[in-house]
Parts: C-alpha cells; sequence; structure tokens
C-alpha cells in the first residue's frame, strides 16, 4: 500500500488536492455576533434561492385581509371600513405569528437533512444557528407587515398614530415574534419530521390567534371563552399594537408585552439550548 | 491513563444505548496518529453512533474518548476545531449552492468574506466541482454531492477526519476518487477514520481495522492480522465436474483434518488450512489426482476479508459482492485436466482466469 501511496500522491491532481487543503494561515476564531450573522445571511441565501417560501408569507397577509374585512365588516361593525381600522392591527398580528411557524419548521429540516450536525460539530458559538436563524426570521416578518400596513392603507386604514406610531407597533410585533419562536424552535428540535413540526405549531397557534381579541371584542363571547381571551397574551399583544398605531398606548400595555417577551425567552430559549446540546 | 501524544483517537469503553438498544456497548479504540483506522461492520452495528461520539455530537452513556489529547466531554470545543466529519448525518444544505455552502462554514472558522470565497473556489476546483460552484447543491450527482460534503468537512484542514461510509453508493469512480482525497490527507500528516460496510475499501485503505458488530468490537488489527487470526489461509478449489465435489470434499476434509465450505457455485468449494498446515495444503492436489478428480483452479491464499467476517460473527456480510467465501466463480469453467494437476500448474491456471477475466476475490491469493 506504500508503493500505492507514493504513486497516488505524486500525480498532478494530488498535488492540487494537497495544495487546495492545505490552508497558509489559520483564521483567528470569530465573535459569537460574527457567528451569528453568518447564519442570519444564511437564512437570507435560503430565502434568495427558495423564493416560494415567501408566498405564505405575502398571500397570507393579503387573503386574511381582504377576507376579513369584507366577509365580516358589515355584520361586526356596521361597515367594512370601521371594521378595518379594528381589524388591521390584529391581522398583523396573526400574520407575523404564524410565520413564526416557520423557525421550527426550517430548523428541523436542517435535522433531518443532515446540516444541522455540520454545524454542531463546528466550533462556534453554540446557539449561533438557533439565533441568527431568528434574526433571519425577522426579515420574513417585516417583509409580512410592510405588505399587511401597505394593503390596510391602500383599502383606508387610517392609524391616527402615524407613522411613528405603526413602526413602534411593527417593532413591538417583532420582539415578541422573536420571543415566541423559542417555542417552535423547541418543537423543531423535538418532532421527528417537518411537517409534524408544522402540524403541531398550527395546533398551537389556532386558539391562541382565534380566540383573541384579533377579529373581535371578547365581551360578545361567552363567559369561558370571553375569560380565555382576555388573558390570552396574543389579545394583550393585539391591543398594544392597536394602541401604538392609534397614538393611544400606554405603559402598561407595552410593558406586558415587553414583560411577555423576557418571559418567553428566559423560559423557552434555555429549553430550546438545553436540547439542542443533548440531542441524540 | 494519559493519551500518549502517538494516539490520535482513543476510546475506553464507550457506551451508548437509545431506548432499549445497546447501540455501542463498550467500544475500546486506539488510532495511531497518521493513519487511516478502518471500522468495519454491517448496518446498524453501532459505526455511526460511535463515530458521532467521537466527535461532540453525542454524549457517551459511559466510557471516554479523547481525540489529539482532549476528552470529547470536557473540552468539546477543542476537539471541533480540530475535526472534520462527513456522513449521512453531517452534510450541507441542499438548497445553497456548493460554493455558498463552503463560505458559510468558512465564515464560521473565521475567514474574512474574501478569504473564504478563495477559500471556497480552491476547494472546489481541487474536487473537480468548480463549474457547479453556483448551482444549488440539489442538483449535484452522487459522487458531487460526496466530494461537496468532503470539501465542506476540509475547509479548515482538520488534524482528524472523520468519514461515516464515505462510499456508499458511490460508482467506482467517484469511490476511487474518495480514497486518493483520503490518501493525499494521510500523507500530510492527517488521521483518518473511517466506517464502512465494504470490506474491500478497510483492505485497499485502512492500515488498522476495528470489526464492530452489536456495539462491540469483535476484532481489531492490520488487515493481514485479522486474515492471519482466523487461519493461515485457506484453499478454494474449482473442479471440473460437479459430480466429483462430495468426493472431492471428503478428501479435502481428511488431509486438511478441516471443514470445507461449500460454495453456491456447485463446481466449488473452499476450507480453511489449520494453523502450521502449509505442508498440508500441499497435499490436497495430489491426493484429488490419486483420486481422478480433475482440478482446474486451486487457490492457497489468505482468507479475504469476507470470510474473517463470516468467522467472527457467524454471519456472512452483504455487501452486494458475492460471496467472498465461494471461491472461483464464473458459469464456465475449464472442463479438460488432468491427473497432471500438482502444485506446480498454480501459475498457469491463474493465467488462464485471467483471460476469463474472472474478477474474483480469490485473484488476491497468494501462491503458496
Amino acid at each position: 500500500m506504500a508503493a500505492t501511496q507514493t504513486e497516488v500522491i505524486t500525480t498532478p491532481e494530488a498535488q492540487v488536492l494537497r495544495a487546495a487543503i492545505a490552508i497558509d494561515q489559520r483564521p483567528a476564531r470569530p465573535s459569537p455576533l460574527a457567528n451569528t450573522f453568518t447564519f442570519a445571511w444564511r437564512a437570507l441565501l435560503k430565502i434568495k434561492h427558495v423564493p416560494e417560501q415567501l408566498f405564505d408569507v405575502t398571500l397570507t397577509p393579503i387573503i386574511f385581509t381582504l377576507m376579513f374585512t369584507y366577509l365580516f365588516g358589515g355584520a361586526i361593525a356596521g361597515d367594512p371600513q370601521t371594521y378595518l381600522q379594528y381589524l388591521l392591527p390584529g391581522i398583523l398580528v396573526q400574520t407575523v405569528l404564524i410565520i413564526t411557524v416557520y423557525t421550527g419548521f426550517t430548523l428541523n429540516t436542517d435535522i433531518t437533512k443532515g446540516v444541522f450536525d455540520r454545524f454542531r460539530s463546528l466550533p462556534i458559538w453554540r446557539p449561533a444557528p438557533i439565533v441568527g436563524a431568528l434574526l433571519g426570521d425577522t426579515v420574513r416578518y417585516t417583509i409580512a407587515s410592510a405588505i399587511t400596513v401597505g394593503l390596510g392603507l391602500a383599502i383606508g386604514f387610517r392609524p391616527a398614530g402615524g407613522v411613528v406610531g405603526v413602526l413602534l407597533a411593527v417593532a413591538l410585533l417583532l420582539v415578541f415574534a422573536f420571543a415566541i419562536s423559542w417555542i417552535f424552535t423547541i418543537l423543531g428540535l423535538v418532532m421527528r419530521t417537518p411537517n409534524a413540526v408544522m402540524g403541531v405549531s398550527m395546533l398551537v397557534l389556532m386558539p391562541l390567534t382565534f380566540a383573541s381579541n384579533i377579529f373581535v371584542d371578547p365581551e360578545t363571547m361567552p363567559s369561558g371563552l370571553k375569560a380565555w381571551a382576555e388573558i390570552n397574551p396574543v389579545s394583550h399583544l393585539a391591543t398594544a399594537v392597536r394602541a401604538l398605531m392609534a397614538g393611544t398606548a400606554t405603559f402598561d400595555q407595552i410593558g406586558w408585552v415587553l414583560l411577555a417577551s423576557v418571559a418567553l425567552t428566559a423560559v423557552f430559549a434555555p429549553i430550546t439550548m438545553h436540547l439542542y446540546r443533548t440531542r441524540n | 491513563m494519559t493519551s500518549a501524544p502517538d494516539l490520535a483517537i482513543e476510546a475506553h469503553g464507550l457506551v451508548k444505548h437509545f431506548k432499549e438498544t445497546r447501540a455501542v456497548d463498550g467500544i475500546d479504540l486506539a488510532v495511531p496518529t497518521g493513519s487511516v483506522y478502518g471500522v468495519l461492520g454491517p448496518n446498524g452495528a453501532g459505526k455511526t453512533t460511535a463515530v458521532r461520539m467521537l466527535t461532540t455530537l453525542l454524549r457517551p452513556d459511559a466510557g471516554t474518548a479523547r481525540v489529539l489529547g482532549h476528552d470529547v466531554l470536557t473540552q468539546a470545543d477543542a476537539v471541533r476545531s480540530l475535526v472534520g466529519l462527513t456522513g449521512q448525518f453531517a452534510s450541507v444544505d441542499e438548497d445553497l449552492t456548493g460554493a455558498e455552502n463552503l463560505v458559510v462554514i468558512a465564515r464560521l472558522y473565521g475567514f474574512t468574506t474574501l478569504a473564504a470565497k478563495r477559500r471556497a473556489r480552491d476547494l472546489m476546483e481541487a474536487f473537480g466541482i468548480a463549474e457547479a460552484a453556483n448551482r444549488p447543491v440539489k442538483t449535484y450527482s452522487g459522487g458531487m454531492h460526496r466530494r461537496i460534503d468532503l470539501a465542506a468537512s476540509l475547509v479548515m484542514s482538520p488534524r482528524v477526519l472523520f468519514l461515516d461510509e464515505p462510499t456508499t453508493g458511490l460508482d467506482p469512480r467517484s469511490r476511487n476518487q474518495v480514497w486518493d482525497i483520503v490518501r493525499v490527507l494521510v500523507a500530510d500528516g492527517a488521521t483518518v477514520l473511517l466506517t464502512t460496510q465494504y470490506l474491500e475499501e478497510a483492505d485497499q485503505l485502512a492500515d488498522r481495522i476495528a470489526v464492530i458488530d452489536h456495539g462491540k468490537v469483535i476484532a481489531e488489527g492490520t488487515a493481514t492480522e485479522l486474515k492471519r487470526s482466523v487461519g493461515e489461509g485457506s484453499v478454494t478449489l474449482r473442479l471440473a465436474a460437479s459430480s466429483d465435489r462430495g468426493r472431492a470434499a471428503e478428501i479435502v476434509e481428511r488431509v486438511l483434518g478441516a471443514e470445507v465450505v461449500l460454495a453456491p457455485d456447485p463446481y466449488a468449494f473452499s476450507a480453511r488450512v489449520p494453523d502450521d498446515g502449509a505442508d498440508l495444503a500441499a497435499q490436497v492436489l495430489p491426493a484429488l489426482a490419486d483420486a481422478g478428480i480433475a482440478v482446474p483452479e486451486f487457490t492457497l491464499g489468505q482468507p479475504s476479508l469476507d470470510e474473517v467476517f463470516l468467522a467472527l460473527t457467524g454471519q456472512p456480510v452483504d455487501d452486494g459482492d458475492g460471496s467472498g467465501a465461494g471461491g472461483a466463480g464464473g458459469p464456465t469453467g475449464p472442463t479438460e485436466d488432468d491427473g497432471s494437476s500438482a502444485p506446480g500448474g498454480e501459475t498457469t491456471r491463474r493465467a488462464r482466469r485471467a483471460e476469463r477475466g474472472d474478477m474474483n476475490r480469490t485473484s488476491n491469493g497468494e501462491v503458496a
């Protein structure tokens, strides 16, 4: 075998291989932040190569906004224009929350395809793949928000809070979306297939988004449902987003959402990282 | 136990359970630095689980492992900075292009964007996939996919490379390319641990081999040592007439004092030569000649790894490559032969087999 090795190594191809594999200088280890941004960049590359994943992001808010405004507007608020003022901030919340499901879906796809273990075998800041992916996802949330608000403005949504109010509302929503994503990263790590992640996540999201004050005021609901809709964190989020857009937000309304975001992250991020580290 | 600097990988009593299954059931490994180490075993033997523990992806339930002196549990980060990994479970992103995949990994190691792009280009050129650099990996052929996987694990020029079944499902040409890459790496001082189901691969590449079955190392050594552990060697015979086989087998059993293994080919059978039995093997052909049995083919050689595996586990390895114990293949053999079948005739017979294009494994065998 020694003979064959010498033979292999002197061929021109082998020389090229040797030259390519050797590196002159080992780079210094990058910072956690640099690692995180690399993963965020990867998430953007994936959007570039699989633009289909933006279909949901763009079409869902358009369909929901048009459908609910004109379907229920007259019945609920007397006319679609009045209802739109109430509905649009809620639809925005629902749209972004539904997109957070993709975080778990993408993570699970990486695991099943073996990409994830490649990253886990690298000497990098351990939370970087997940935090970076979440950062990349905020790009999707922003696109969806822009579409929803843009469409709303086009069909007659007039936020009293002005540009600043709308931007603050979207920013608050992104903070909450980042926090709630940790629930879906857990599902992404625990479930066996990407589709299972999707199914279970929707099961979690349905009662959160529909049984809330997104579509209607809970006052008309039966007492049990009303009780749930009033403590539902999504209701609090929708209330705060509405208030910011209307320019009437109180410290309590915003503080509650920020507190909920911190709580969600404090509970679910460590669980995610534990699962990530000990995954079999 | 301190780790000697001449060991790239050492594991003691590694255990991993998955629910009821003991996937890895107490494995010890000692892989010398700068060598190719083969971990050979059938599907489900625990090879992948072992590699995942050695590369810090999986925490062992018991036992310890060190890679270049660093403990995989307590110094996992140091281990990660020294190893490269390629396998079914450590792949690249199919949605991204080949170049993007390598750039992402190079950036994660700390290369600047420019240096990362250069590194990606150099590796893809060296691996002969430069023309596909800007295509999504999902459009790659199997061989190209394996090469981009390998390139991804070589971005940081690892000191220890783990390859989990690197050639499974590859055509012979792609397989040879992977082998060449392994040889080049080792020539430059790296250590390679590769798992395989292919006995031939372990035989060709590995300096030492651990045979794993049901999560345990059942044999360890060089290919030659493993073969020797099964016996001095074996004789394989192919007769002119299948009707002679029963009688011939009896004679061989009597001469060698060893049990005969009948091949699927009705003309052929083989038998292990007992230790110190080289003289006995020389008596096989005259004994058959006395009985008037024509033997157009006779080989005496070391047992193939197939036979080793069979002897160690009691089960053949299903490598889709025919049974190594089966002796000479080919649907028809020369029918003429006579009493001149003497050991001296071996050379001409081997030549005749070569003419028939007989690629059987026994052609590895050495003439006694």
